[in-house]
């Protein structure tokens, strides 16, 4: 009999880290149905080829930093950031700006900092922040055309374009996303002229907003599995519903409150990108102040800003704030009349 | 039903009660040997009673309880005492304590005991002796004596009393069946506790896993107040705080205990013990033990007797040592690993777990923490443990002391969730472990810093006692001297006499010249005089015109100068007058001898003149109206009296003769040697301060080292040069005792060397005291202890030899 020394508790409960990350991929694959249904295989290649490249990328820096490599690859965080990169890219996306994105993530913002757990910001969108500011034309006009509204290139071609740059006229089957022509088009046409445009469909924006259900679906699975709590995604639509009711009541102006919560990346940035615990805030309350500073920032950029979605430079943006709400947050302890906040010494 | 409220956090780990709840509660059986750890509760250890080779009778108490905080031990079968000695107890780290060893010999024959039928007849503070003598602690966990805590500080009304009957940690079920099977003594012993304190409300709280307890627990109370309560299970529930936040709805304020809001919590076990003890007279020598976990056969619950080995109580489960991969004590959560089964079952040992592989593996590697918050959702504390985790492990304790570390319950509740698998509360213990060595070391070294200052206001005080010895003595010293000199002078030398006298003199001009008052007197006396004189010689002058004299017209001079004497006499006391009243008296006073001298001169001069003209006179009518010249000579005499009178003044303030020099000269160096010890103090003060407050500026106190030196070389001189004036002015042959002065230095020098004596003896004190390993210090200290002590007793035998009195020796 080896008796063994191990304090206390000596009972685990069956979460791991690995299956958390399983989960959160599980939880996509609504959305990431929706959007291969409505934008063609691109977004397949993309994931995939990220995917590879992640975990390519993490194995080697892992190798060079002398890591255990397998230990750290089966936490399967590589894969949720490159999954997470690969569905916020457009579907026409050459190979090269996917690669640049992932090792830029993978390498950079994730294990150059201390890889997983270690790293401030989101790598995910540290990856995607800089494709967008690096490539703009590749990143936010090469968004296709659904589906329902133009015949979508195959498999093939689509792999050929993205690996070739040939094979597809790129025109013919992209387009500008909803909140895009909204925003452009508010100007000069009234709403009712807006909404017969085909990019809006019969709903509020042809395919995304089954996208958008999509990623909600999945999120709403998170939160059945405690993956994640309510806090984050909850205070985020919330903010980004009231701006746009507060500031952006007249349709006749400004985008309204259903294309901002169901087009673009409103739902996988609310349930699957600014709940990264890593880079999120705690503390329950300052997990309501991060999502409602999210949803704000989505809406400014949105609508002030330059670039047709806000997301990632919103979630970066909060991602600094993050350390500050944590410690301005902190909740009341049992037994203390009120919580100790800030940096000053307990009394 | 009643109000409960819910505590954050909590856990659902599987129960795995079921297992030992299969069979009713078994005795365990007499082991040959029993082990009685002396320290089963928290305080102090109880004193064994028994001597080895004494028959002891089952409730025997064979040690005894040591001061407040301490319960004793008593026999839990009969016996035979065979040992005192040093035995592995229950401790996560395998520690060794004394216990006493009994030898069982099967029989266990009850001593006899006093039964009570009704506790209600006894007094409280009765009731808590009985159950103090019956060695009941707390069985829940902690051990704290049950007496002491049903006494709670300040008699602080209890207005709940609280049964803990939750029992929330996995696979323990000893409450459990205690409470299924022996309902009645449960609740009675509730009813002494509350008959004992009174509370408003009394209720057991309990966890819906226990429908049995709880229905045998409603049939035992029917007639009573008591109010079972059922709570949701959720572990842990059954801690001391978060049920009494399921319960009242309060919170136990932080650095408090429940007694302070009223509340007070009590265990089942406990309770039946209490029952025990009032109403049967038996003290606490068994309790119940679950025993279980996949590597025993039969798992249960057993009645043990304390002291028995856990080998012992195991084997009656059916323990199977090859299954076996850990034996806890204690539940899964907060119960520790064995190293050993060769340890006493305790008053606290409510569970035996010996778990399989399968059952616990082997904790998974510890992976990066992803902030995922999960072990704040689960903490009971509502504390941030990953935040506390990070703290840990940067060793930043501070911060970690910040986010209420000591809040932490060690509830294991933030481990169990943790995805990342880490041993979130191990990290707590180590961090709460170097904070409290660290407040140990502060302590430490606060303590020396409060005795190194104490020990320096002390030396200072005590310099500056000495200090003021020494000048009274100097003083006291110096007017014997004085007293002795004037009188030998007196007797043996007229001409030291004389110096004796000009000596006083001058002092008494000093004074004079030091106070203007005096001269003020003098100038009046010098008008009256002056006044007298005119009318004389106005009378005179009458006398003479009436007589028709040719007289007359040099009386009439005489009276015209007269007048102006007087006028100039007024004039001289209005000026001394002003002058005194000016504040400047130092320059009122060094102006007024030249004054004085001048003004003199000037009277002497015209009382010269005076006295010419009278003899004039006198010679002039001595022929032609000798009556006239008899009348005038009485006038003449006195001018003349007068005129030495005055140059006798005038003498006074010339300057000192050579004759008058000797005394003042002794006077001033004496108080030349007076300051210059008191610099050399000063400077010796100053040295010292600057050694101890800054030993590296090597600058300084080698400046101040000079400078005493310098100090010591004018002392000498100082007091070489006195010596010698005495010599001259004394010349005393044969002067058997040292003279005051010298014994003054002596008696200095025995000061110095007893302060310099204290001092080294703080350092080696100090030294001992902070680091005792340092041996050579320790010896180098010692040795200049000594050296000073042989200094001291040189400087004593020197003052004695002198023909000081004998010093009364201080330390
Ligand atoms: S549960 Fe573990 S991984 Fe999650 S935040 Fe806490 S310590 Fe980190
Ligand atoms: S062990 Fe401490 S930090 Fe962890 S859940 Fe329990 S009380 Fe909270």
């Amino acid at each position: 009999m080896a008796l063994l020394q191990i304090t206390s508790p000596h009972l685990r409960g069956t979460n791991r880290t690995a299956s958390v990350m399983q989960w959160v991929l599980l939880a996509t694959l609504p959305g990431f149905v929706a959007l291969i249904w409505f934008f063609g295989w691109g977004v397949l290649i993309n994931v995939a080829w990220a995917v590879l490249l992640a975990i390519g990328a993490e194995a080697t820096v892992l190798r060079l930093r002398k890591r255990p490599v397998m230990f750290y690859l089966s936490d399967y965080s590589a894969l949720v950031t490159a999954v997470l990169l690969g569905l916020a890219l457009p579907p026409f996306t050459p190979w090269w700006v996917t690669a640049v994105g992932v090792l830029f993530a993978i390498v950079i913002s994730k294990q150059l900092y201390g890889g997983l757990g270690s790293n401030p910001f989101n790598p995910a969108m540290v990856g995607y922040a800089l494709l967008l500011v690096s490539f703009p034309v590749e990143m936010t006009t090469h968004w296709a055309t659904p589906s329902t509204l133009a015949v979508q290139p195959d498999f093939l071609q689509t792999l050929t374009y993205i690996f070739t740059g040939g094979g597809v006229n790129i025109d013919g089957v992209t387009m500008a996303t909803p909140l895009d022509t909204y925003k452009h088009q508010v100007d000069i046409l009234t709403r009712e002229e807006l909404t017969q445009l085909p990019v809006f469909g019969q709903h509020v924006a042809l395919g995304w907003e089954w996208v958008n259900l999509g990623f909600l679906a999945g999120g709403l699975a998170l939160l059945w599995r405690k993956i994640i709590t309510w806090h984050i995604p909850v205070s985020m639509l919330l903010s980004l519903t009231a701006c746009s009711l507060i500031i952006g009541w007249d349709p006749d102006q400004y985008t309204p409150v259903s294309i901002h919560l169901l087009s673009g990346a409103t739902m996988l940035g609310a349930f699957f990108i600014a709940t990264d615990p890593v880079t999120a805030a705690t503390s329950r309350l300052g997990k309501l102040y991060y999502g409602a500073g999210i949803g704000i920032l989505v809406y400014i950029i949105r609508t002030w800003g330059g670039y047709p979605d806000a997301v990632a430079f919103a979630v970066l943006l909060m991602n600094f704030a993050a350390p500050f709400l944590d410690h301005y947050t902190k909740p009341r302890t049992y037994g203390h009349r009120k919580a100790h906040r800030g940096i000053k010494k307990a009394d | 039903m009643r109000q409960t409220w819910d505590f954050h956090g909590g856990i659902h780990p599987p129960e795995n009660k079921t297992q030992s709840t299969q069979q009713s509660i078994r005795k365990a059986g007499i082991p040959q040997y029993l082990y009685l750890p002396l320290s089963q509760h928290i305080g102090q250890p109880a004193a064994p009673v028994v001597a080895i080779g004494q028959q002891v009778k089952k409730g025997d108490m064979i040690a005894e309880a040591v001061g407040p905080v301490s319960v004793p031990v008593h026999a839990p079968t009969s016996g035979t005492v065979i040992a005192i000695e040093d035995h592995q107890v229950p401790h996560p780290s395998g520690l060794t304590d004394s216990c006493i060893v009994i030898e069982t010999d099967g029989l266990d024959e009850w001593k006899e005991c006093i039964p009570c039928e009704n506790y209600e007849e006894l007094e409280p503070a009765e009731i808590l002796e009985r159950v103090r003598q019956a060695g009941i602690a707390g069985l829940g966990g902690a051990g704290f004596p049950t007496a002491i805590k049903l006494h709670p500080p300040r008699n602080d009304k209890v207005n709940s009393l609280i049964l803990n009957a939750a029992e929330c940690e996995p696979y323990i079920t000893a409450d459990d069946m205690l409470m299924r099977e022996r309902a009645h003594e449960v609740i009675g012993g509730l009813e002494i506790m509350a008959f004992i304190l009174q509370p408003e409300e009394c209720l057991i709280g309990i966890e819906d896993n226990k429908p049995e307890a709880v229905a045998a627990l409603r049939e035992a109370a029917k007639d009573t107040q008591i109010e079972i309560v059922v709570i949701p299970t959720k572990y842990p529930s059954g801690g001391e705080k978060q049920l009494i936040k399921i319960l009242t709805g309060l919170e136990v304020p932080n650095g408090h205990i429940p007694a302070d809001i009223g509340v007070m919590c009590q265990n089942v076990g406990t309770s039946a013990a209490v029952y025990r003890a009032i109403r049967h007279g038996e003290p606490l020598v068994s309790r119940i033990t679950t025993v279980t976990g996949e590597a025993v056969e039969q798992p249960a619950n057993f009645e043990t007797l304390l002291g028995t080995p856990l080998s012992f109580l195991l084997n009656q489960a059916g323990f199977n040592a090859a299954k076996a991969s850990r034996v806890l004590m204690g539940g899964p959560m907060m119960g520790f690993a064995l190293t050993s089964t060769d340890i006493p079952v305790v008053k606290t040992t409510n569970c035996l777990l010996a778990a399989t592989q399968k059952e616990f593996p082997e904790p998974p590697p510890e992976q990066p923490c992803i902030r995922c918050g999960m072990c704040a959702e689960a903490c009971p504390a509502e504390l941030l443990p990953q935040q506390l985790f990070w703290f840990a492990k940067a060793q930043e304790f501070e911060k970690a002391e910040m986010h209420n570390l000591f809040d932490c319950i060690e509830c294991g509740a933030c481990s169990y969730v943790c995805p990342s698998s880490i041993p979130l509360v191990q990290y707590y213990r180590y961090s709460k472990s170097q904070i409290r060595i660290a407040r140990l070391d502060q302590e430490k070294s606060d303590k020396a810093r409060e005795r190194f200052e104490f020990r320096q206001t002390r030396l200072q005080r005590e310099q500056e006692e000495k200090e003021a010895k020494r000048k009274a003595r100097a003083e006291a010293a110096a007017k014997a001297q004085a007293a002795r000199a004037a009188e030998a002078q007196a007797a043996e030398d007229p001409k030291k006499a004389a110096v004796a006298e000009a000596v006083k003199r001058a002092q008494a001009k000093r004074q004079q010249q030091a106070a203007p008052e005096v001269d003020l007197a003098e100038l009046e006396s010098n008008v009256q005089k002056a006044k007298d004189k005119l009318t004389k010689v106005e009378a005179s002058l009458q006398q003479a015109e009436a007589e028709q004299s040719d007289m007359a017209e040099k009386l009439r001079n005489a009276v015209a100068k007269n007048r102006d004497r007087l006028a100039f006499a007024e004039q001289a006391l209005a000026d001394a007058r002003k002058q005194s009243s000016d504040t400047s008296t130092t320059a009122s006073s060094a102006s007024l001898p030249a004054q004085d001298s001048e003004q003199l001169q000037r009277s002497i001069k015209r009382q010269e003149d005076k006295i010419a003209t009278l003899q004039n006179a006198i010679n002039d009518t001595r022929n032609s109206d000798p009556d006239r010249a008899n009348q005038l000579q009485p006038t003449l005499d006195k001018s003349l009296a007068r005129l030495a009178e005055l140059k006798a003044a005038l003498g006074a303030t010339a300057p000192d003769t050579p004759e008058e020099q000797a005394g003042p000269d002794l006077e001033q160096l004496q108080s030349q040697v007076d300051k210059a010890k008191d610099k050399l103090a000063m400077m010796q003060g100053m040295l010292e301060e600057a050694q101890a407050e800054d030993p590296v500026d090597d600058a300084k106190v080698s400046k101040l080292t000079r400078a005493v030196e310098k100090n010591h070389e004018r002392l000498a001189a100082a007091e070489k040069s006195l010596k010698n004036a005495k010599q001259q002015a004394q010349q005393i042959p044969g002067q058997a005792k040292s003279s005051p002065e010298e014994l003054e230095a002596l008696r200095n020098n025995i000061d110095k060397a007893r302060d310099k004596l204290v001092m080294m003896q703080g350092m080696l004190e100090e030294a001992q005291a902070e680091s005792p390993t340092d041996e050579s210090k320790i010896a180098k200290l010692t040795r200049a202890v000594e050296k000073n002590q042989e200094r001291l007793k040189a400087a004593e035998t020197a003052y004695q030899n002198a023909g000081g009195e004998s010093v009364d020796i201080v330390n």
